[in-house]
């Protein structure tokens, strides 16, 4: 059978595709157009700097001029500065930190001022930014340019920390974080960047705090996000041939995250497993399940159980990085483990 | 510089009032502290009054300020109400930020005192941003960071000047170089013969003034800030003073030279200003005094007003982390 006539649906009613790289493009353009107020920074962002060292704000100041699309130095205390001011007189600004790792170099405008002016004022300021920020192990560069620090940010209260795991979700999420009145960090995964997906609607918002039911199941709830939601549905295969039935939960929104979205699904399923691609230890795994454990203590069918990286730095031998982050097959390992449990 | 940026004798007498009402307040906080109807971590400025001063005589309410922990001097220069900042110290729910932010987070937008930092070298980086949307409405605005001589061997430093000097932003970079960084003498914590020096790095003028001076206070900042709302760009002033009371208030200071602060205090830069508006005739005695005893009026009221306003309810711990989605 042709592709063609596997799809019944009308042509005109069939979404069209895009990759996250494009929605998120998508995103910005659109919310630039809709409101001059937003804004974008970052090292290489303008057109004549390619738009990024990835293409992700291609097109953008060629459109709307380069004093609303701004290349910066390689300053990140500058870029967030930058942003902070202008977003407390008015704007909202994306400022792009070209991967979470240089987070460390501005990690005292995100943390001790982005994330608490409006509370050490009363409430009389607030900082409307987005920090668009991309990682991910997978492409051989070891320890300095993959770490997923999300768990830090999620931890600093004020902060709002989103992580995207398909385009239509990319947009939908880009346009929230920029209309909300506090700082967002907005994580993109660089392996995924090229990852198709139906496009979403112009306009489409995926309201921040909301995850998503990925698939319905029975018998264990798994959560996560970004690169790892994309593995777990890869390992959907997997568990299922084993017998067990998955709810898989794109968490989307790492803070503040949807408590009673996964709480109602682990009530039901009686088993949860948290995936990352952070390090395990201490990671935003930690505090899924200890909410999990405490409120549903007792209905629970086995031990709520994590997964994530070693206790180790990201390494760059190609060997030991596919050993590192979670993927399918360990996935499904885990899950078969924990539903074998039984009573 | 030419004369006609120099102050005429109602501008000196405006600096005056500020620098009277700085001085008397920092007294009154020590007073305080001291006698245990407050307690805070205070970081007198006292002995660096004519800055902010001087400087405020150039700027608008509309015009931004980023200030830091030694910073207080600079609020009320720029207009913050005596209640409004009692209140706030006292940790009351009538302060500026509901008593959640204290001496070192006092904000109040409505005269452009948008963040006040309680980190070394965080105030330029922020009022780069104001500068960046004022030069993007095009309103005219200015914007100001204040910060120690200390702050100019920080990171954070020589990135807000290097992106304020490639975008031409309109904002003024205000060191107030009292010769310490906390314990350490400049010295021996700061490469630069002058900390104006640095601003030949990123090719923006640099000037070196007697922060003590009103006049050459008042001229250089006058410059700045025309430089900057006539969008030629940024200006780091560094203006040389000293701090009478160490870095944070209770401290020793073992760490000072003796003989340095007896000289510093008592060439104290705001009797000296008070005697020259009298020598020059800009004002008498009975007019000074009255101005004096005023600004202690409206302390002694805005000192009862925040021991009398309450303590914010429980309520207030949990509110204002985040705000409302729209």
């Amino acid at each position: 059978m042709s592709e063609a006539m596997m799809d019944t649906r009308p042509a005109a009613v069939k979404p069209k595709q895009a990759t996250i790289l494009e929605a998120i493009n998508a995103a910005l353009a659109d919310a630039m157009a809709d409101d001059d107020t937003v804004l974008v920074l970052g090292e290489d962002v303008a057109d004549p700097e390619e738009g990024g060292v990835v293409g992700v704000t291609k097109g953008l100041s060629t459109r709307f001029g380069d004093k609303r699309v701004r290349s910066t130095p390689i300053a990140e205390q500058a870029i967030i500065g930058a942003a902070i001011g202008a977003s407390l007189v008015g704007y909202k600004p994306v400022a792009e930190i070209m991967l979470m790792n240089f987070t460390t170099v501005a990690m005292d405008m995100i943390v001790n001022h982005a994330a608490k002016l409006r509370y050490m004022s009363g409430g009389q300021t607030h900082v409307p930014i987005v920090i668009r920020t991309m990682t991910g192990t997978g492409m051989s560069s070891g320890g300095q340019h993959s770490d997923y620090l999300e768990a830090w940010f999620a931890h600093t209260a004020g902060m709002k920390v989103v992580a995207p795991s398909n385009p239509a979700d990319a947009y939908g999420l880009m346009r929230a974080a920029i209309d909300d009145p506090d700082p967002v960090l907005f994580i993109e995964n660089l392996p995924n960047y090229w990852l198709k997906g139906d496009a979403a609607e112009a306009g489409h918002v995926v309201p921040l705090g909301k995850a998503r039911i990925a698939q319905d199941g029975r018998d264990i709830t798994i959560v996560s996000y970004s690169r790892t939601l994309t593995e777990t549905l890869s390992a959907l295969k997997a568990i299922e041939q084993a017998g067990i039935s998955a709810e898989i939960i794109d968490l989307r929104t790492l803070s503040p995250w949807d408590e009673d979205t996964v709480l109602a699904s682990v009530a039901k399923t009686g088993r949860l497993l948290v995936a990352h691609e952070a390090v395990e230890k201490h990671g935003l795994g930690a505090e899924i399940a200890a909410v999990a454990s405490n409120r549903l203590f007792g209905k629970l069918k086995a031990p709520v159980a994590r997964l994530g990286a070693p206790y180790t730095p990201v390494p760059f031998s190609k060997s030991l990085e596919d050993a590192y982050a979670p993927n399918a097959k360990r996935i499904a390992e885990t899950v078969i483990a924990i539903c074998k449990q039984q009573d | 510089m030419a004369d006609n940026l120099g102050p005429d004798g109602e501008t000196l007498l405006g600096i005056y009032r500020r620098a009277a009402l700085l001085k008397a307040n920092d007294e009154r906080s020590r007073k305080v502290i001291t006698t245990g109807r407050l307690m805070m971590p205070y970081y007198s400025y006292r002995g660096q009054e004519i800055i902010p001063s001087a400087l405020c005589a150039s700027l608008t309410d509309e015009d931004y300020l980023v200030t830091i922990y030694r910073g207080i001097h600079d609020m009320l220069a720029k207009g913050m109400p005596l209640n409004d900042l009692w209140a706030e110290i006292a940790g009351r729910t009538g302060g500026t930020c509901k008593g959640k932010g204290g001496p070192m987070h006092l904000t109040y937008p409505k005269k452009g005192i948008m963040v006040t930092t309680g980190i070394v070298g965080s105030s330029m980086p922020i009022a780069n941003g104001l500068a960046w949307g004022a030069q993007l409405s095009g309103d005219g605005r200015v914007a100001v960071a204040t910060f120690g001589d200390g702050a100019s061997n920080i990171g954070a430093f020589h990135e807000a000047l290097n992106l304020a000097a490639v975008w031409k932003l309109p904002v003024v970079f205000v060191c107030q170089n009292n010769l310490y960084g906390e314990h350490t003498t400049y010295e021996k914590a700061t490469a630069a013969k002058r900390v104006a020096d640095r601003a030949v790095s990123y090719d923006i003028p640099g000037v070196r003034v007697d922060g003590n001076d009103p006049v050459e206070m008042y001229r250089a900042s006058r410059e700045a800030v025309d430089r900057a709302r006539a969008g030629e760009g940024p200006t780091l002033i560094e203006a040389m003073t000293f701090r009478f009371h160490g870095h944070v208030f209770g401290d020793a200071d073992g760490y000072m030279d003796k003989a340095q602060k007896a000289a510093a205090v008592a060439a104290d830069p705001v009797p000296r200003l008070r005697a020259r508006l009298i020598a020059e005739g800009i004002a008498d005695e009975a007019r000074l005094t009255a101005i004096e005893a005023e600004i202690d009026a409206a302390i002694d009221a805005a000192v009862e007003h925040a021991l009398a306003s309450p303590l914010p309810g429980l309520a207030e711990l949990t509110t204002d982390v985040y705000g409302e989605a729209a």
